[in-house]
């Protein structure tokens, strides 16, 4: 949809698996003065289909706004969603995924260098881990494929955005369906949040 | 599988049927109906080269075109590929017994920081299915474990494999090490994984990117058959 404001507009492109998040910062901050649009989040299932799918949106909407940025980890892409980025001019929140900008690149590197075998979930990902995780990685029709996935994972750590405790429950009954120990640790919007708020600030700027 | 495909005996079915049988078995994930139909064909004295090749990896062939072409995904590959392991299990002593011919020899593992081993162990079986010793040094490898490994083992192909777009990096690591030591041409370096792409595999240096394990078998095949022809000429040249 195109917007009939006068002042620059803005179009953030995002992952499906971050569209509550952004809305959540959104009215939060009264930041109303950008448009979002998500692809499926289903598509981290076959990521080589992102690079292409983030450049048809960005082409499909690039006539409607005056500046484009894509809310997207590079996701699995191996670099291709960044050439995509490059090609088209427009500009990615920094990281190779979102567990990183939730957590920050140094943290999370930490957390990679200190155990490898743990499996992230962020709240997206528990709210959805049956969808996304179960049914997509075909568990539910194959049990025996269990330990093919996960038998290397050791623990399942629960990034968490928002403050929940049904929603920590389920993260650990995902966790016992895995066979995994339980970690939690409270990111909030980390890097995604601090990405937007700098354009949100200049884009008022430019408008008042 | 429904009942009436249970009640099928597959010890009644001819040579032909019962191999064109035991690839729809892999096709459909039925380990336990290619575990019988293996020993079947043993009973019946086929030579156990030849019940891997024409049965179980001409059977994979079939899925793995149809995972290519997005007709199957990873779960349906990975049961194929459990039920071509069950067949293996049988038939990996005699085929050691019964001296099947060595196409090269592979070491493969996943780079250190990386624990995700689903295409690393599907590259091995097929791997070993066409012929390749493959020595499996397992997940999460420091550059110095691929070294210590390749001097052992003394491979013609280095394949490693990375899930992660933070983990891939480390492939060009172990490449430099490789450089380094003075052996990067004894030795050719295949790379795979699902972030990865052929540009990727080129900046590092490796030989070959393989999308998936079909792939880095066909480049396997290719590559010896490349190498036996220079060893020959050079053989002749100096002749």
């Amino acid at each position: 949809m195109s917007p009939t404001v006068t002042s620059p507009s803005t179009l953030l492109i995002a992952c499906g698996a971050l569209a509550r998040e952004i809305t959540v910062l959104r009215d939060n901050h009264g930041w109303h003065h950008f448009d979002v649009q998500c692809l499926p989040a289903n598509l981290h299932n076959r990521p080589q289909l992102i690079p292409e799918k983030v450049r048809e949106k960005i082409q499909a909407e690039r006539p409607n706004f005056d500046r484009i940025l894509v809310l997207y980890g590079d996701c699995g892409t191996g670099g291709l969603l960044d050439r995509v980025i490059e090609e088209e001019g427009v500009e990615r929140i920094d990281g190779p995924h979102c567990y990183e900008f939730y957590t920050g690149a140094e943290k999370f590197q930490e957390m990679s260098d200190a155990d490898p075998c743990s499996f992230y979930l962020t709240d997206y990902l528990v709210r959805h881990f049956d969808t996304l995780i179960i049914k997509g990685l075909g568990i539910d029709r194959f049990p025996q494929l269990l330990d093919d996935y996960f038998g290397n994972y050791t623990k399942l750590v629960y990034l968490a955005q928002f403050e929940d405790a049904g929603l920590k429950a389920q993260a650990q009954v995902a966790a016992l369906r895995l066979g995994l120990e339980f970690d939690y640790i409270f990111t909030g919007y980390g890097g995604l949040e601090s990405f937007i708020a700098p354009e949100i600030t200049d884009l008022i700027k430019e408008a008042s | 599988m429904g009942e009436q495909e249970n009640d099928l005996d597959l010890a009644t079915l001819n040579d032909d049927e019962l191999v064109q049988q035991m690839h729809d078995d892999l096709y459909d994930g039925l380990a336990e109906e290619i575990d019988t139909a293996v020993r079947i064909l043993l009973d019946r004295e086929w030579q156990p080269y030849d019940i891997l090749t024409k049965a179980l990896v001409e059977g994979m062939r079939i899925v793995g075109v149809d995972f290519r072409d997005g007709i199957l995904f990873v779960p349906e590959v990975l049961m194929s590929a459990n039920s071509m392991k069950a067949g293996m299990k049988i038939l990996k002593p005699l085929l050691a017994e019964t001296g099947a011919p060595k196409m090269g020899k592979m070491l493969i593992g996943t780079v250190k920081g990386d624990i995700h081993d689903i295409g690393k162990n599907l590259v091995a079986m097929m791997m070993e299915g066409a012929g390749f010793d493959v020595v499996d040094i397992g997940i999460n490898n420091p550059v110095e474990k691929y070294l210590e490994a390749i001097e052992e083992h003394q491979p013609d192909i280095l394949g490693m494999s990375a899930l992660l777009t933070t983990t891939m990096p480390y492939m060009k690591v172990v490449i430099d090490a490789l450089v380094e030591k003075g052996i990067r041409s004894d030795i050719e370096v295949f790379v795979g994984g699902a972030p990865l792409n052929e540009a990727f595999a080129e900046s590092i240096g490796a030989d070959a990117y393989c999308r998936d394990a079909a792939m880095a078998v066909e480049t396997a095949k290719e590559m010896m058959s490349r190498r036996q022809g220079s060893a020959s000429a050079a053989m002749a040249g100096s002749g």
